[in-house]
């Protein structure tokens, strides 16, 4: 059963409409992520869950209880916000025990608590620093011990990590999960990193002008996005543009040569225009065994990235790139080679059509 | 920068020197012993710093939950406001006096005038007019330096109702930008003229006028202590915005 459930969510400002009937159930325990460019509604859904605004429609449930009128103070639901807004009057144990004692508790169990807190997010000795002697990631650590001390029914974090540098944002991510998964908290994650989303979530929803695109594990949201906005959103994608030649087989026409997808063209007719999309990993450079995809192309481009070296391949108004794993023995195609690539049929994304969208 | 320096402080030094030369031949504090000693000295500075003090809290008490208010929800607002909290720079103190004279005159609706408590609260309430434009402003700027929205979300979702938020979260981070408009609603209370004047209140302003009026040295000393008691104002304000720098950059 869900344990969190967003019905028909609907949010309007003026003129504009930021979430437009938002529909989810989150199980207990579960890491939800939404994902999207910024405006596409997303922190205003997490903002309705919190309390701070009030949605134009819709219910909110947690745990069978509507919460959708419920203010922000009373709905236990706790919060760690991108600008880490720790009280910067009170030091870290304070603020920790902030909850606790607006909760009335007494000072024995805030204690305990606080220190139970500081030693889950490995700070056991900065109890009596203030915020503003701390670097930005144990700030963040300090804001999510805040919002865990209260022991919250949902943990709700606004791109917690954005204003952090990379290595700390990746190291901080793998905490997060870990304390999450360790306390076993349902959590809704906002966040524009789609890095991020993928490598934390259960599931993913991705938001685009205030509606939900698809909802999905990071497998199934990656490796089939449901929407062109999907497709192009999450990873690297190339979109190929050809002509529908054989709906029933699959068969497409791309700057003269043929392409099998082998599904998602049967409503398609002959001679329509139509996209498909294709992930850089799964193309590989030179003819493949099987009965798989085959193009013929020139270098365009080739650029090494550390790991990978991507290569841009032309067609002729069409171009693809795609994902060479680096190792020392590599040798790389030159610049105007004449080169096959190959790919599977089953990896060939057909796209809605313009006519169908 | 050195002729700015002698435009003040030539007169000063003058009035100084003037202030010690009660007796005749010789410089001395005579005129300052004859003021100190002097009962209504006493008085009306007492007066004059009591009403200030409740100055100060009717003002913060006003002013503070308005700014935050006004950052918080209502931003729209916030011009028509900082227009509103400049008019007592714009309107004399004396349109003002008259202007309360008129409307809470003692056969009007409220009388504020009828007795002398009420007289003093009347005084108390348009001296928080006359501070309005610095206890808004320094208050303002305060709550500008700390992210306001985002503090308050964070305690309203850790359980926290607005009387806690006000109390434990905004007030404290804001400590220094009310003190700094506390000092100087003090240092412009404490030798307000016009309106204890014409409201007939004992306090310090009035007592200047009168000494000036009447006596010969005593006026330059008072005006030397009144110079340091607002200086030391001043000084009270750098002295608290410095001990809580470290606090406020914090916010960021």
């Amino acid at each position: 059963m869900a344990f969190l459930e967003i019905e028909n969510l609907q949010k309007k400002f003026a003129q504009t409409t930021a979430v437009e009937h938002v529909q989810l159930e989150v199980t207990r325990g579960e890491f939800v992520s939404f994902l999207g460019p910024s405006g596409c509604g997303k922190t205003t859904t997490l903002r309705i869950i919190a309390g701070f605004e009030a949605p134009s429609s819709g219910a909110i449930r947690l745990d069978g209880v509507d919460i959708t009128h419920r203010p922000p103070h009373q709905r236990h639901v706790g919060m760690v916000f991108q600008s880490y807004a720790l009280f910067p009057n009170m030091t870290v144990a304070q603020n920790v025990g902030f909850g606790l004692k607006v909760a009335k508790k007494p000072a024995a169990l805030i204690k305990q608590r606080v220190e139970e807190m500081l030693n889950l997010i490995k700070l056991p000795a900065l109890g009596n620093r203030y915020p503003h002697q701390l670097s930005g990631g144990q700030q963040q650590r300090v804001a999510l011990a805040r919002a865990l001390a209260i022991q919250p029914q949902v943990l709700l974090l606004d791109e917690p990590l954005s204003a952090l540098d990379a290595k700390i944002r990746v190291a901080l991510r793998q905490e997060i999960r870990t304390i999450q998964r360790e306390l076993g908290i349902t959590t809704i994650y906002v966040t524009h990193d789609q890095e991020e989303a993928l490598s934390l979530s259960d599931r993913i929803v991705i938001m685009s002008e205030g509606r939900v695109e698809q909802i999905g594990t990071p497998f199934e949201i990656y490796n089939f996005p449901r929407t062109s906005f999907v497709a192009s959103f999450v990873g690297t994608l190339n979109i190929l543009r050809g002509q529908v030649a054989d709906p029933a087989r699959g068969k497409i026409v791309i700057d003269g040569q043929e392409v099998i997808a082998s599904r998602g063209l049967k409503d398609a007719r002959v001679g329509e225009v139509c996209s498909v999309a294709l992930r850089p990993e799964i193309v590989s450079l030179g003819e493949a065994a099987g009965d798989g995809n085959r193009m013929q192309g020139t270098v365009e481009d080739v650029n090494f990235l550390g790991s990978i070296v991507r290569v841009r391949v032309r067609f002729k108004d069409n171009a693809i790139s795609l994902d060479l794993f680096n190792n020392p023995s590599l040798s790389l195609p030159q610049r105007g080679q004449a080169v096959t690539v190959s790919f599977p049929r089953e990896a060939v994304l057909a796209l809605e059509t313009a006519s169908s969208m | 920068m050195l002729f700015g320096v002698l435009y003040f402080f030539v007169p000063l030094l003058g009035t100084f020197e003037f202030s010690l030369r009660y007796l005749r031949g010789v410089y001395s504090l005579e005129a300052y012993r004859i003021v100190l000693a002097d009962p209504r000295f006493g008085a009306t500075v007492t007066y004059s710093t009591a009403l200030a003090l409740a100055t100060i809290v009717v003002g913060v008490v006003l002013v503070v939950p308005t700014a935050y208010w006004i950052q918080l929800r209502l931003p729209g607002l916030r011009p028509v406001v900082e227009f509103i909290t400049l008019l007592p720079l714009v309107i004399p103190a004396i349109v003002l006096v008259f202007g309360y004279l008129r409307i809470y005159n003692s056969s009007s609706l409220l009388p504020l005038t009828g007795s002398e408590r009420t007289t003093d609260l009347l005084l108390i309430f348009s001296y928080v007019t006359l501070a309005l434009p610095y206890m808004y402003r320094a208050v303002d700027t305060g709550l500008r330096a700390i992210d306001v929205r985002s503090l308050t979300e964070a305690a309203q979702s850790l359980g926290a109702g607005w009387p806690m938020i006000l109390f434990r979260v905004i007030f404290p981070n804001v400590r220094v930008a009310v003190l700094s408009g506390a000092f100087l609603t003090f240092a412009i209370v404490i030798g307000e003229f016009t309106m204890a004047s014409l409201l007939d209140r004992p306090a310090f302003g009035p007592y200047l006028q009168l000494m000036g009026a009447n006596r010969a040295y005593e006026p330059s000393a008072l005006a030397i202590i009144s110079f340091g008691i607002t200086w030391a104002c001043m000084g009270l304000i750098q002295v608290f915005g410095r001990g809580a720098h470290g606090q406020v950059a914090g916010a960021h």
